[in-house]
Protein backbone atom coordinates (compact mmCIF):
# COMPACT_ATOMS: atom_id res chain seq x y z
CA UNK A 1 0.00 0.00 0.00
CA UNK A 2 1.17 3.58 -1.30
CA UNK A 3 1.53 6.19 1.75
CA UNK A 4 1.10 9.57 0.89
CA UNK A 5 3.42 11.65 2.90
CA UNK A 6 1.53 13.94 5.43
CA UNK A 7 2.57 16.98 4.90
CA UNK A 8 1.85 20.24 7.06
CA UNK A 9 -0.21 22.70 5.83
CA UNK A 10 1.92 26.13 4.92
CA UNK A 11 0.97 28.66 6.63
CA UNK A 12 1.18 32.40 6.01
CA UNK A 13 0.32 35.98 8.12
CA UNK A 14 -3.26 37.27 7.85
CA UNK A 15 -3.73 39.03 5.13
CA UNK A 16 -4.51 42.65 5.86
CA UNK A 17 -4.15 45.27 3.56
CA UNK A 18 -4.58 48.16 5.89
CA UNK A 19 -1.14 50.02 7.18
CA UNK A 20 -2.48 49.49 10.41
CA UNK A 21 -6.34 49.01 12.25
CA UNK A 22 -5.07 51.63 14.93
CA UNK A 23 -7.73 54.11 15.90
CA UNK A 24 -6.38 56.62 18.24
CA UNK A 25 -4.11 59.62 17.09
CA UNK A 26 -0.79 57.89 16.39
CA UNK A 27 0.80 60.22 14.29
CA UNK A 28 0.17 63.09 16.84
CA UNK A 29 3.35 62.66 18.66
CA UNK A 30 6.31 61.73 15.80
CA UNK A 31 4.52 65.22 14.10
CA UNK A 32 5.36 66.68 17.60
CA UNK A 33 8.75 65.06 18.02
CA UNK A 34 9.70 65.93 14.67
CA UNK A 35 8.62 69.30 14.10
CA UNK A 36 10.61 70.34 17.46
CA UNK A 37 13.31 68.63 15.90
CA UNK A 38 12.98 70.90 12.86
CA UNK A 39 12.23 74.31 14.39
CA UNK A 40 15.53 73.24 16.06
CA UNK A 41 17.74 72.21 13.34
CA UNK A 42 16.27 75.36 11.37
CA UNK A 43 17.45 77.52 14.13
CA UNK A 44 20.35 76.11 15.26
CA UNK A 45 21.86 75.83 11.44
CA UNK A 46 21.07 79.88 11.47
CA UNK A 47 22.82 80.20 14.66
CA UNK A 48 25.49 79.25 13.87
CA UNK A 49 26.36 80.70 10.29
CA UNK A 50 25.19 84.18 11.16
CA UNK A 51 28.51 84.49 13.27
CA UNK A 52 27.97 87.60 14.72
CA UNK A 53 25.55 88.91 18.32
CA UNK A 54 27.29 85.33 19.92
CA UNK A 55 29.51 87.40 22.92
CA UNK A 56 28.15 90.22 25.24
CA UNK A 57 30.42 90.51 27.96
CA UNK A 58 29.84 88.63 30.08
CA UNK A 59 28.13 86.26 28.54
CA UNK A 60 28.16 84.13 25.15
CA UNK A 61 26.04 81.36 23.41
CA UNK A 62 26.39 77.60 24.08
CA UNK A 63 26.30 77.56 20.21
CA UNK A 64 29.50 79.49 20.01
CA UNK A 65 31.33 78.09 23.49
CA UNK A 66 34.14 76.89 23.66
CA UNK A 67 35.47 80.14 21.22
CA UNK A 68 38.82 78.54 20.47
CA UNK A 69 39.50 80.35 16.81
CA UNK A 70 41.74 83.29 16.03
CA UNK A 71 38.33 85.40 14.80
CA UNK A 72 36.44 84.88 17.81
CA UNK A 73 34.51 87.97 19.10
CA UNK A 74 37.55 89.76 21.86
CA UNK A 75 37.20 88.04 25.61
CA UNK A 76 35.06 85.56 23.88
CA UNK A 77 37.41 82.68 24.74
CA UNK A 78 40.65 81.19 23.71
CA UNK A 79 41.57 82.50 20.69
CA UNK A 80 44.45 79.96 19.37
CA UNK A 81 43.53 78.12 16.32
CA UNK A 82 44.26 80.05 13.12
CA UNK A 83 40.87 80.44 11.51
CA UNK A 84 39.39 82.74 8.72
CA UNK A 85 37.24 85.12 9.23
CA UNK A 86 34.48 84.64 6.92
CA UNK A 87 33.95 81.21 7.85
CA UNK A 88 32.22 80.72 11.29
CA UNK A 89 34.16 79.70 14.77
CA UNK A 90 31.02 77.81 15.61
CA UNK A 91 31.85 75.27 13.20
CA UNK A 92 34.97 73.81 15.19
CA UNK A 93 32.86 72.80 18.33
CA UNK A 94 29.64 71.98 17.14
CA UNK A 95 30.05 68.96 16.02
CA UNK A 96 30.62 67.45 19.71
CA UNK A 97 27.35 68.24 20.98
CA UNK A 98 25.35 67.72 17.58
CA UNK A 99 26.69 64.14 17.48
CA UNK A 100 26.38 63.48 21.43
CA UNK A 101 22.43 64.13 20.71
CA UNK A 102 22.46 62.70 17.17
CA UNK A 103 23.75 59.08 18.89
CA UNK A 104 21.52 59.54 22.18
CA UNK A 105 19.49 56.68 22.48
CA UNK A 106 16.79 58.67 23.16
CA UNK A 107 17.25 60.71 19.94
CA UNK A 108 17.82 58.06 17.30
CA UNK A 109 13.66 56.93 18.52
CA UNK A 110 12.38 60.42 18.32
CA UNK A 111 13.74 61.04 15.08
CA UNK A 112 13.87 56.86 13.84
CA UNK A 113 10.41 57.40 14.15
CA UNK A 114 9.26 60.74 13.19
CA UNK A 115 11.92 61.38 10.32
CA UNK A 116 12.84 58.13 9.18
CA UNK A 117 9.67 56.68 9.52
CA UNK A 118 11.16 53.34 10.98
CA UNK A 119 8.56 53.01 11.85
CA UNK A 120 6.44 56.14 12.55
CA UNK A 121 4.56 54.44 15.22
CA UNK A 122 4.53 51.41 16.75
CA UNK A 123 1.97 48.66 15.25
CA UNK A 124 2.24 50.75 12.13
CA UNK A 125 3.64 49.49 8.45
CA UNK A 126 6.91 51.14 8.16
CA UNK A 127 7.44 52.58 4.31
CA UNK A 128 10.64 51.03 3.88
CA UNK A 129 10.96 47.77 1.78
CA UNK A 130 14.16 46.84 3.30
CA UNK A 131 15.60 47.18 6.91
CA UNK A 132 19.06 46.43 7.91
CA UNK A 133 18.91 48.91 11.21
CA UNK A 134 22.26 49.57 12.94
CA UNK A 135 24.45 46.79 11.26
CA UNK A 136 25.70 48.43 8.83
CA UNK A 137 27.31 52.21 7.73
CA UNK A 138 26.56 54.41 8.39
CA UNK A 139 23.69 53.59 11.77
CA UNK A 140 26.57 51.29 12.34
CA UNK A 141 28.62 55.11 13.82
CA UNK A 142 26.09 54.76 16.04
CA UNK A 143 28.26 53.00 18.44
CA UNK A 144 30.80 55.83 19.28
CA UNK A 145 28.38 57.40 21.53
CA UNK A 146 30.44 56.67 24.55
CA UNK A 147 33.09 58.92 22.95
CA UNK A 148 31.07 61.78 22.45
CA UNK A 149 29.54 61.67 26.19
CA UNK A 150 33.00 62.22 27.53
CA UNK A 151 34.12 65.01 25.04
CA UNK A 152 30.21 66.14 25.69
CA UNK A 153 31.09 66.17 29.26
CA UNK A 154 34.11 68.09 29.04
CA UNK A 155 32.06 71.31 27.13
CA UNK A 156 29.60 70.79 30.55
CA UNK A 157 32.55 71.81 32.37
CA UNK A 158 33.55 74.62 29.77
CA UNK A 159 29.85 75.61 29.96
CA UNK A 160 29.58 75.36 33.37
CA UNK A 161 32.57 77.96 33.58
CA UNK A 162 30.73 80.40 31.14
CA UNK A 163 27.95 80.54 33.71
CA UNK A 164 30.22 81.29 36.47
CA UNK A 165 32.09 83.65 35.08
CA UNK A 166 28.88 85.42 34.35
CA UNK A 167 28.56 86.32 37.84
CA UNK A 168 30.36 89.64 36.73
CA UNK A 169 29.31 92.90 35.20
CA UNK A 170 29.95 94.01 31.48
CA UNK A 171 33.64 95.38 32.95
CA UNK A 172 34.39 92.61 34.43
CA UNK A 173 34.08 92.90 38.21
CA UNK A 174 32.83 90.02 40.23
CA UNK A 175 29.39 89.68 42.37
CA UNK A 176 27.24 90.74 40.19
CA UNK A 177 23.85 88.61 38.28
CA UNK A 178 21.57 89.52 35.64
CA UNK A 179 18.59 87.05 34.17
CA UNK A 180 21.29 86.25 31.07
CA UNK A 181 23.39 84.87 34.71
CA UNK A 182 20.27 82.60 35.01
CA UNK A 183 19.54 81.80 31.70
CA UNK A 184 23.00 80.16 31.77
CA UNK A 185 23.12 78.67 34.87
CA UNK A 186 19.90 77.00 33.91
CA UNK A 187 22.01 75.76 30.85
CA UNK A 188 24.96 74.02 32.41
CA UNK A 189 22.25 72.38 35.45
CA UNK A 190 20.40 71.23 32.38
CA UNK A 191 23.57 70.13 30.25
CA UNK A 192 24.72 68.01 33.28
CA UNK A 193 21.66 66.35 33.77
CA UNK A 194 21.14 65.21 30.42
CA UNK A 195 24.98 63.94 30.09
CA UNK A 196 24.73 62.11 33.81
CA UNK A 197 21.06 60.41 32.38
CA UNK A 198 22.60 59.17 29.46
CA UNK A 199 22.51 55.81 28.91
CA UNK A 200 26.05 55.37 28.34
CA UNK A 201 27.00 57.21 31.19
CA UNK A 202 24.88 54.59 33.43
CA UNK A 203 27.17 51.62 31.33
CA UNK A 204 30.29 53.09 32.34
CA UNK A 205 29.87 54.16 35.54
CA UNK A 206 28.01 50.43 36.59
CA UNK A 207 25.99 49.05 34.33
CA UNK A 208 28.86 47.06 32.73
CA UNK A 209 29.16 44.98 35.82
CA UNK A 210 28.41 41.53 36.89
CA UNK A 211 28.83 41.85 40.24
CA UNK A 212 27.05 44.75 41.82
CA UNK A 213 27.88 43.68 45.18
CA UNK A 214 31.63 43.51 44.99
CA UNK A 215 31.29 47.17 44.02
CA UNK A 216 29.06 49.04 45.80
CA UNK A 217 30.33 52.61 45.09
CA UNK A 218 29.98 51.92 41.20
CA UNK A 219 26.14 50.08 42.37
CA UNK A 220 25.46 53.24 44.04
CA UNK A 221 26.61 55.35 41.46
CA UNK A 222 24.68 52.99 38.90
CA UNK A 223 21.46 53.26 41.14
CA UNK A 224 21.94 57.54 40.87
CA UNK A 225 22.23 57.68 37.14
CA UNK A 226 19.59 54.91 36.92
CA UNK A 227 17.10 57.46 38.38
CA UNK A 228 18.11 60.19 36.43
CA UNK A 229 18.38 57.86 33.51
CA UNK A 230 14.36 57.00 33.61
CA UNK A 231 13.47 60.49 32.89
CA UNK A 232 16.25 61.13 30.25
CA UNK A 233 13.53 61.73 27.25
CA UNK A 234 12.50 64.66 29.39
CA UNK A 235 15.40 66.32 29.71
CA UNK A 236 16.61 65.53 26.59
CA UNK A 237 13.88 67.76 25.22
CA UNK A 238 14.01 70.41 27.42
CA UNK A 239 17.98 70.91 27.49
CA UNK A 240 17.54 70.68 23.66
CA UNK A 241 14.64 73.51 23.71
CA UNK A 242 16.73 75.53 26.71
CA UNK A 243 19.92 75.91 24.60
CA UNK A 244 18.46 77.16 21.47
CA UNK A 245 16.53 79.53 24.27
CA UNK A 246 19.47 80.68 25.94
CA UNK A 247 21.38 81.63 22.42
CA UNK A 248 18.44 83.41 21.55
CA UNK A 249 18.15 85.81 24.66
CA UNK A 250 22.27 86.32 24.27
CA UNK A 251 21.59 87.23 21.16
CA UNK A 252 19.19 89.28 21.59
CA UNK A 253 21.36 91.50 24.19
CA UNK A 254 24.08 91.38 21.91
CA UNK A 255 22.03 92.79 18.73
CA UNK A 256 20.80 95.75 21.14
CA UNK A 257 17.14 94.63 20.82
CA UNK A 258 16.35 93.93 24.89
CA UNK A 259 18.57 94.86 27.56
CA UNK A 260 19.49 92.19 30.00
CA UNK A 261 17.44 92.51 33.36
CA UNK A 262 20.61 93.09 35.93
CA UNK A 263 19.59 91.68 39.20
CA UNK A 264 22.68 93.03 41.38
CA UNK B 1 -25.52 45.65 29.13
CA UNK B 2 -24.66 47.15 26.04
CA UNK B 3 -24.38 45.95 22.63
CA UNK B 4 -20.53 46.63 20.65
CA UNK B 5 -19.74 46.06 17.16
CA UNK B 6 -16.92 43.83 16.67
CA UNK B 7 -14.93 42.95 13.52
CA UNK B 8 -13.40 39.93 14.08
CA UNK B 9 -10.75 38.31 11.41
CA UNK B 10 -11.45 34.81 10.12
CA UNK B 11 -10.01 32.60 8.19
CA UNK B 12 -6.76 30.40 7.87
CA UNK B 13 -3.65 29.90 6.26
CA UNK B 14 -3.29 33.74 5.46
CA UNK B 15 -6.78 33.62 3.42
CA UNK B 16 -9.79 35.18 5.61
CA UNK B 17 -11.32 38.62 6.33
CA UNK B 18 -12.93 40.92 9.21
CA UNK B 19 -16.04 39.94 9.77
CA UNK B 20 -18.63 41.68 11.44
CA UNK B 21 -20.33 40.86 14.46
CA UNK B 22 -22.68 42.59 16.95
CA UNK B 23 -22.48 41.17 20.73
CA UNK B 24 -23.49 42.23 23.92
CA UNK B 25 -21.36 43.51 26.59
CA UNK B 26 -21.64 43.55 30.76
CA UNK B 27 -20.00 45.81 33.33
CA UNK B 28 -16.32 44.71 33.84
CA UNK B 29 -15.96 42.50 31.21
CA UNK B 30 -12.52 42.17 29.21
CA UNK B 31 -12.35 41.42 25.58
CA UNK B 32 -12.03 37.71 26.07
CA UNK B 33 -15.07 37.84 27.97
CA UNK B 34 -16.88 39.04 25.04
CA UNK B 35 -14.81 36.98 22.30
CA UNK B 36 -16.18 33.76 24.77
CA UNK B 37 -20.01 35.23 24.31
CA UNK B 38 -19.19 35.58 20.12
CA UNK B 39 -18.35 31.41 20.34
CA UNK B 40 -20.79 31.02 22.77
CA UNK B 41 -24.04 32.52 20.88
CA UNK B 42 -22.95 33.13 17.55
CA UNK B 43 -19.81 31.69 15.80
CA UNK B 44 -19.24 28.11 17.89
CA UNK B 45 -16.04 27.88 15.06
CA UNK B 46 -14.30 31.05 16.22
CA UNK B 47 -10.55 29.70 17.15
CA UNK B 48 -9.21 31.56 20.34
CA UNK B 49 -6.10 30.72 22.26
CA UNK B 50 -6.69 31.41 25.83
CA UNK B 51 -5.70 29.78 29.21
CA UNK B 52 -5.32 32.09 32.45
CA UNK B 53 -7.90 34.46 31.90
CA UNK B 54 -5.49 36.72 34.32
CA UNK B 55 -2.70 38.05 32.35
CA UNK B 56 -0.39 35.37 33.35
CA UNK B 57 0.08 32.55 30.75
CA UNK B 58 0.60 34.92 27.26
CA UNK B 59 -1.48 32.93 25.47
CA UNK B 60 -4.23 35.16 24.08
CA UNK B 61 -2.45 37.96 22.74
CA UNK B 62 -4.13 39.14 19.53
CA UNK B 63 -4.39 42.67 17.81
CA UNK B 64 -7.26 45.03 19.61
CA UNK B 65 -8.01 47.89 17.22
CA UNK B 66 -4.64 47.44 15.46
CA UNK B 67 -2.78 47.49 19.06
CA UNK B 68 -1.05 44.36 20.29
CA UNK B 69 -2.08 43.71 23.63
CA UNK B 70 -3.58 40.47 25.82
CA UNK B 71 -7.37 40.15 25.41
CA UNK B 72 -7.67 39.44 29.09
CA UNK B 73 -6.32 42.22 30.44
CA UNK B 74 -8.11 44.51 27.63
CA UNK B 75 -10.95 46.22 29.03
CA UNK B 76 -13.79 46.53 27.11
CA UNK B 77 -14.43 49.79 29.07
CA UNK B 78 -10.99 51.51 27.74
CA UNK B 79 -12.33 51.42 24.43
CA UNK B 80 -14.19 53.63 22.08
CA UNK B 81 -17.66 51.14 21.59
CA UNK B 82 -18.78 53.99 19.17
CA UNK B 83 -17.15 52.37 16.65
CA UNK B 84 -16.93 48.57 15.69
CA UNK B 85 -13.72 46.96 17.45
CA UNK B 86 -10.89 45.48 15.45
CA UNK B 87 -9.74 41.94 16.74
CA UNK B 88 -7.07 40.56 14.60
CA UNK B 89 -4.42 37.83 15.07
CA UNK B 90 -0.45 38.57 15.34
CA UNK B 91 0.64 40.01 12.69
CA UNK B 92 4.11 39.22 12.36
CA UNK B 93 3.35 35.67 12.74
CA UNK B 94 1.23 32.87 10.43
CA UNK B 95 -2.14 32.29 11.14
CA UNK B 96 -3.04 28.33 12.03
CA UNK B 97 -6.75 29.60 12.19
CA UNK B 98 -9.48 32.71 13.26
CA UNK B 99 -7.18 34.59 15.83
CA UNK B 100 -4.41 31.80 16.14
CA UNK B 101 -1.05 32.15 15.26
CA UNK B 102 1.44 29.81 14.77
CA UNK B 103 4.44 31.11 17.46
CA UNK B 104 7.31 28.47 16.85
CA UNK B 105 9.62 31.29 15.32
CA UNK B 106 9.88 32.13 19.22
CA UNK B 107 11.04 28.66 20.15
CA UNK B 108 13.01 28.45 17.55
CA UNK B 109 14.56 31.75 18.85
CA UNK B 110 14.85 30.09 22.33
CA UNK B 111 16.67 26.94 21.53
CA UNK B 112 19.34 28.99 19.78
CA UNK B 113 20.44 31.17 23.13
CA UNK B 114 23.36 29.03 24.93
CA UNK B 115 21.79 27.89 28.90
CA UNK B 116 23.04 28.92 32.28
CA UNK B 117 26.77 28.63 32.20
CA UNK B 118 28.11 28.74 35.65
CA UNK B 119 31.85 27.91 36.63
CA UNK B 120 32.32 24.12 36.39
CA UNK B 121 34.64 24.57 39.25
CA UNK B 122 32.27 25.77 41.42
CA UNK B 123 30.32 23.31 42.92
CA UNK B 124 25.75 23.48 43.43
CA UNK B 125 25.32 25.99 46.59
CA UNK B 126 28.67 27.40 46.72
CA UNK B 127 28.49 30.24 44.71
CA UNK B 128 27.15 33.37 47.14
CA UNK B 129 25.31 36.42 45.90
CA UNK B 130 23.31 39.21 46.90
CA UNK B 131 19.45 40.51 45.98
CA UNK B 132 21.67 43.61 44.05
CA UNK B 133 23.25 41.17 42.21
CA UNK B 134 20.29 39.52 40.45
CA UNK B 135 17.45 41.99 40.60
CA UNK B 136 18.47 43.38 37.25
CA UNK B 137 17.91 39.74 36.39
CA UNK B 138 14.75 39.49 38.20
CA UNK B 139 12.88 42.26 36.15
CA UNK B 140 13.55 39.66 32.99
CA UNK B 141 12.21 37.06 34.16
CA UNK B 142 8.52 38.39 34.88
CA UNK B 143 8.31 37.90 31.01
CA UNK B 144 5.46 35.70 30.36
CA UNK B 145 6.40 34.88 27.02
CA UNK B 146 3.02 36.39 25.24
CA UNK B 147 5.16 37.35 22.28
CA UNK B 148 3.92 40.99 22.03
CA UNK B 149 7.46 42.56 21.78
CA UNK B 150 8.35 40.17 19.49
CA UNK B 151 5.01 40.68 17.53
CA UNK B 152 5.47 44.40 17.21
CA UNK B 153 9.12 44.83 17.19
CA UNK B 154 9.12 45.98 12.93
CA UNK B 155 12.32 44.47 12.43
CA UNK B 156 10.35 41.44 11.84
CA UNK B 157 6.61 42.41 11.82
CA UNK B 158 7.79 44.55 8.38
CA UNK B 159 10.27 42.63 7.26
CA UNK B 160 10.07 38.63 6.99
CA UNK B 161 13.49 38.51 5.70
CA UNK B 162 15.23 39.71 9.04
CA UNK B 163 13.47 36.49 11.16
CA UNK B 164 16.51 34.25 9.97
CA UNK B 165 18.97 36.95 11.42
CA UNK B 166 17.08 38.42 14.16
CA UNK B 167 15.78 37.34 17.39
CA UNK B 168 13.36 39.80 18.47
CA UNK B 169 13.34 41.45 22.17
CA UNK B 170 12.32 38.96 24.07
CA UNK B 171 15.50 36.93 23.16
CA UNK B 172 17.78 39.64 22.74
CA UNK B 173 16.07 40.38 26.75
CA UNK B 174 17.38 36.71 27.66
CA UNK B 175 20.71 37.25 26.84
CA UNK B 176 20.97 40.59 28.41
CA UNK B 177 19.22 38.20 31.49
CA UNK B 178 22.34 35.62 31.09
CA UNK B 179 24.85 38.62 30.73
CA UNK B 180 23.96 40.38 33.46
CA UNK B 181 24.28 37.30 36.01
CA UNK B 182 26.83 37.47 38.19
CA UNK B 183 27.09 33.25 38.13
CA UNK B 184 27.24 33.43 34.30
CA UNK B 185 30.71 32.79 32.93
CA UNK B 186 30.05 32.39 29.68
CA UNK B 187 30.76 36.03 27.51
CA UNK B 188 27.89 36.61 24.64
CA UNK B 189 28.87 40.23 23.86
CA UNK B 190 29.43 38.85 20.22
CA UNK B 191 26.81 36.16 19.80
CA UNK B 192 24.56 39.16 20.65
CA UNK B 193 25.61 40.59 17.46
CA UNK B 194 26.39 38.25 14.60
CA UNK B 195 24.38 35.73 16.04
CA UNK B 196 21.52 36.89 17.26
CA UNK B 197 20.89 40.41 15.57
CA UNK B 198 21.19 42.94 18.09
CA UNK B 199 22.44 45.36 15.66
CA UNK B 200 18.78 45.69 14.31
CA UNK B 201 17.52 46.83 16.55
CA UNK B 202 16.86 50.61 16.59
CA UNK B 203 15.48 50.83 20.54
CA UNK B 204 12.53 52.26 18.80
CA UNK B 205 10.79 51.39 22.12
CA UNK B 206 7.84 49.54 20.82
CA UNK B 207 8.35 46.38 22.52
CA UNK B 208 8.54 48.51 25.75
CA UNK B 209 5.33 50.46 25.08
CA UNK B 210 3.08 46.96 24.72
CA UNK B 211 4.53 44.13 27.29
CA UNK B 212 2.01 43.08 29.68
CA UNK B 213 4.60 42.89 31.94
CA UNK B 214 6.04 46.90 32.15
CA UNK B 215 9.44 45.84 31.61
CA UNK B 216 11.70 48.27 30.50
CA UNK B 217 13.01 46.06 27.54
CA UNK B 218 14.98 48.37 25.74
CA UNK B 219 16.05 50.61 28.78
CA UNK B 220 17.40 47.57 30.98
CA UNK B 221 18.37 44.79 28.23
CA UNK B 222 18.73 46.27 24.71
CA UNK B 223 20.64 49.14 25.46
CA UNK B 224 22.52 47.81 28.17
CA UNK B 225 23.09 44.78 25.52
CA UNK B 226 23.95 47.39 22.66
CA UNK B 227 26.96 49.00 25.28
CA UNK B 228 28.50 45.91 25.81
CA UNK B 229 28.29 44.90 22.24
CA UNK B 230 29.96 48.41 21.63
CA UNK B 231 32.64 47.24 24.40
CA UNK B 232 33.63 43.80 22.61
CA UNK B 233 33.31 44.97 18.83
CA UNK B 234 33.50 48.60 18.60
CA UNK B 235 35.19 50.37 21.09
CA UNK B 236 38.80 51.15 19.60
CA UNK B 237 40.15 51.53 23.04
CA UNK B 238 39.17 48.44 24.47
CA UNK B 239 40.32 46.80 21.23
CA UNK B 240 44.11 48.10 22.15
CA UNK B 241 43.49 46.91 25.31
CA UNK B 242 42.35 43.29 24.87
CA UNK B 243 45.61 43.26 22.17
CA UNK B 244 47.86 43.74 25.31
CA UNK B 245 45.90 42.36 28.15
CA UNK B 246 43.66 39.10 28.09
CA UNK B 247 40.08 38.92 27.63
CA UNK B 248 37.40 36.11 28.30
CA UNK B 249 36.69 33.96 25.31
CA UNK B 250 33.17 34.56 24.18
CA UNK B 251 30.55 31.53 24.34
CA UNK B 252 30.96 29.06 21.91
CA UNK B 253 27.66 29.16 18.68
CA UNK B 254 26.49 25.56 19.61
CA UNK B 255 22.42 25.41 20.06
CA UNK B 256 20.91 25.05 23.54
CA UNK B 257 19.03 21.92 22.97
Amino acid sequence: MTQTPLEPPRLERAEIGARTLRTDNWRRQPMINGAILLVFVVYATWAILVNENYFVEPYISPFYSPCLVTTCAEGAGWQFVPWVAWLTPSILIIGVPMGFRMTCYYYRKAYYRSIWQSPTACGVKEPHKKYTGETRFPLIIQNVHRYFFWVATLFNIILTWDAIIAFRDHEGNWGHMGLGTLVLLINAVLLWAYSLSCHACRHTFGGRLKHFSKAPVRYWMWTQITRLNAKHMEIAWVSLVWVGLTDLYIRLVASGTITDIRFF
Amino acid sequence: MSKAKFRVWRGDAGEGELVDYTVEVNEGEVVLDVLHRLQATQTPDLAVRWNCKAGKCGSCSMEINGRPRLACMTRMSTLDQSEPIAVTPLRTFPVIRDLVCDVSYNYVKARQIPSFTPDPSVKPGEFRMQQEDVQRSQEFRRCIECYLCQNVCHVIRDHEENKEAFSGPRFLMRVAELEMHPADTADRRLAAQEDYGLGYCNITKCCTEVCPEHIKITDNALIPMKERVATRKYDPLVWLGSKIGRRPADTPKVPNT
